[in-house]
């Protein structure tokens, strides 16, 4: 972590106050980690900033992760937050290649929650365990004053077995970049609700567990390096994240992308890029150029993954120059070419 | 979204460029007018296919650029009283007013939301009786008809606590501004297409025969963009100075006049000062007398509040086309979409962000 340190305090002295897009997974999020949090808790583990940490205990290896959850509306279209906050952190395990196992679930009420939506939480929190096949073993519940939190807040924590290491840094030139279907829905369907906003047909969540797909994956492919699953700030702040943590620079066809029409509808009206909306059932995967055949297939081979997509490559030396390490490049549908650049400030406030 | 894709077709856009090509027999200097067709010219990545000889100057078409900083300021006045619920597009809320941004403000404890529409502000108005709501009336002739209709609405249902901090720009004046300036070296005009959706180009007209140049009235997705750049070339180059539609699916000649009707019901033209143009008259909207109490700068007495610039940001200069972004000291290093030093980098129409966020040239030089 070389930006260990204060050695760039204009970032947080600009901010005497946190703002919602410290917390929205763009770059003032990554201001705040690198900035804050890093230099005080700086370890060997922590140093990949990857979805979940990896460590060893007597020989094997435990993937461990947590994640809180404050979205509003409770309920959504596909989803809930008890379902999102079980997946989230099954999911972040299944990043590391790891099969998820048990989990612990935090519960913060607020005063004059209704016990029925509580119920309905709890339950689908049940639910989406039991599809995930993990145990929630532990778990703890506070209430706090009336007004000092926004109805219901979850935090969920993890540990899964990890069956093969997958690393940002293990991604290497030429890698396939593929997604396993298509973007964008969660977001939409949260901004659908809150908003107001009413579409053709419904918007839902792609909230899911992925491990089903991820065991796809390390079961055919030898040389999957690494897996992301684009949450807060969606698939263009998940690749240049890697991009910056693997140094290498990346090329994507925008042709290539799926889209549903609904969501790039939606996105045309809030004036939104769906490449930067949340996804919560959707993986990306960076597979050795000669696996992409293979790993397609075994995305597809499994409902959630039927669009699953080769969306572009890392790059290699030949474009290294037209793509410099770091940087997310896109092909235009027209020809032309542009940078997709991290998300910069908050899109959707609060989405996960 | 069918219909878009057809807009987007590659091979249309390909051969559009191969004639643009064939055309062009020397250099010119054109200006696309609208913020949203400057992000989309580097959002396709069309910038970088254009012939050589095409220079595209980026010009004021960017609401939140031009709303001046005082009235940011003013903004943030408002939305720190107690009573109030200050109300705004989601863009403006990061825009920096001389010391600070709506979005600090919520930080420190001011109420501000963020909404889609007018409307929405005033259901706020209806669901919250004990405050007053104020909605950050901002944008050109494009958001205006529903500013009307919400100034309009709040009358009709009696909703007292509902108003307008009305800042509504025109596009015309600002252009006719940019010719005036003795060292212009625009020579033809892509006009938004959704402007004249609502307005229609009559006024447009004028402006063409008065500085004998030509504008195009052109939509915003590539293959409008490279047909309208087609049609001004050939204008150029044929020496004709006229306006013509290429937005037709949208724009008209008179416009829409059922949002025309309701503009005039509520707004009266007025000066404005556009931020980095100065001064310009007869260049907005100001709400009638008969609209007086809900014009949120008379009710809550912030119409003496005053601010300055900040030195180093040449905001000014790219709206008015004069300088690119990256001819700003600033640019990417004090002035990043993170830490805006001014409009032009906040917002999603403004050129400064725009060059930040897709300009491809920047990374590989
Ligand atoms: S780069 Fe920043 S400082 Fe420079 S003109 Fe643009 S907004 Fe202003």
């Amino acid at each position: 972590m070389s930006e260990g340190g204060l050695q760039c305090p204009l970032p947080l002295r600009q901010y005497p106050n946190v703002l919602l897009a410290h917390g929205g997974g763009g770059q003032l999020s990554r201001d705040l980690l690198h900035h804050l949090f890093l230099p005080q808790f700086e370890n060997p583990l922590l140093a990949p900033l990857h979805d979940g940490a990896v460590v060893e205990i007597e020989g094997r290896s435990l993937a461990f992760s947590t994640d809180s959850y404050v979205v509003s509306p409770l309920f959504f279209p596909g989803g809930d937050i008890g379902r999102l906050a079980v997946n989230g952190t099954v999911n972040d395990l299944a990043m590391c290649g790891a099969k998820p196992l048990y989990l612990s679930c935090g519960f913060i009420l607020e005063e004059g929650l209704k016990m029925e939506d509580l119920q309905r939480v709890i339950l689908s929190c049940g639910e989406a365990a039991k599809e995930a096949e993990v145990l929630l073993v532990t778990g703890d519940t506070k209430v706090v004053e009336k007004g000092k939190g926004d109805s219901l807040f979850l935090n969920t924590s993890g540990i899964g077995l990890v069956e093969r290491p997958l690393l940002p840094k293990m991604v290497k030139p030429g890698d396939a970049i593929i997604v396993s279907g298509t973007i964008g829905d969660h977001g939409i369907a949260i901004m659908s609700v809150r908003e107001g906003l009413e579409f053709e047909s419904e918007m839902k969540s792609d909230t899911a567990s992925l491990y089903p797909l991820v065991a796809k994956l390390l079961d055919s492919c030898q040389q999957l390096h690494c897996l992301r699953d684009p949450t807060r700030g969606g698939i263009a702040s998940a690749l240049n994240e890697i991009a910056g943590a693997a140094g290498v620079g990346m090329v994507l066809e925008e042709t290539a992308i799926p889209v549903r029409p609904e969501v790039q509808g939606a996105c045309e009206i809030l004036g939104l890029d769906p490449l930067y909306v949340a996804n919560e059932g959707k993986l990306v995967a960076f597979v050795a150029k000669e696996e992409s055949d293979k790993a397609l297939e075994a995305l597809r081979s499994h409902p959630l993954g039927k669009d699953a997509a080769v969306i572009g490559e890392v790059a290699t030396g030949q474009e290294a120059r037209s793509c410099p390490t770091g940087t997310v490049v896109m092909h235009t549908a027209v020809g032309g070419e542009r940078i997709v650049e991290m998300m910069s400030g908050e899109q959707l406030p609060r989405i996960c | 979204m069918k219909y878009l894709d057809e807009y987007r077709d590659g091979d249309k856009v390909k051969a559009q460029l191969k004639a643009l090509q064939e055309r062009l027999t020397r250099p010119w200097q054109v200006m696309e007018v609208c913020g949203g067709q400057t992000h989309n010219f580097l959002k396709s990545g069309l910038d970088g296919l254009l012939p050589e000889g095409i220079t595209l100057v980026h010009g004021p078409g960017c609401p939140v650029c031009v709303t001046p900083i005082e009235l940011i300021d003013k903004a943030i006045a408002l939305a720190r009283q107690p009573q109030v619920i200050f109300c705004s597009f989601g863009d403006m809320l990061r825009v920096p007013g001389s010391k600070e941004d709506l979005l600090s403000a919520k930080s420190q404890g001011a109420e501000v939301r963020m909404v889609y529409s007018p409307l929405d502000a005033l259901k706020i108005a209806e669901a919250n009786p004990e405050h007053k709501v104020v909605f950050f009336a901002i944008g050109f002739e494009t958001t205006a008809p529903m500013n009307a209709m919400a100034a309009l609405q709040a009358k009709q249902r009696g909703v007292n606590n509902f108003y307008l901090l009305a800042a509504n720009m025109l596009v015309p004046p600002a252009i006719a501004a940019i010719l005036s300036a003795r060292d212009c070296q625009v020579k033809g005009f892509l006009a938004p297409g959704h402007v004249c959706t609502v307005s229609g180009y009559v006024e447009y007209e004028e402006i063409a025969k008065q500085w004998w140049v030509p504008i195009v009235v052109t939509g915003f997705e590539p293959l409008d963009l490279i047909q309208g750049l087609y049609m001004l070339i050939t204008q150029l180059e044929t020496g004709s100075w006229k306006v013509e539609n290429q937005y037709r699916r949208s724009a008209t000649r008179q416009g829409n006049l059922a949002a025309k009707a309701l503009m005039e019901q509520v707004f009266s033209v007025c000066d404005r000062k556009w931020r980095g143009l100065g001064p310009i008259p007869a260049s907005g909207y100001c709400l009638k007398p008969e609209y007086a109490d809900l014009d949120a700068e008379k009710v809550f007495q912030i119409e003496d509040i005053t601010a300055e610039e900040p030195k180093e940001c040449i905001a000014g200069l790219v709206l008015q086309g004069r300088k690119k972004p990256t001819e700003c000291a600033a640019f990417g290093k004090k002035c990043t979409p993170q830490h805006p030093l001014g409009a032009p980098m906040v917002s999603s129409e403004g050129a400064c962000a725009a060059y930040y966020q897709y300009g491809i040239k920047l990374r590989t030089s």
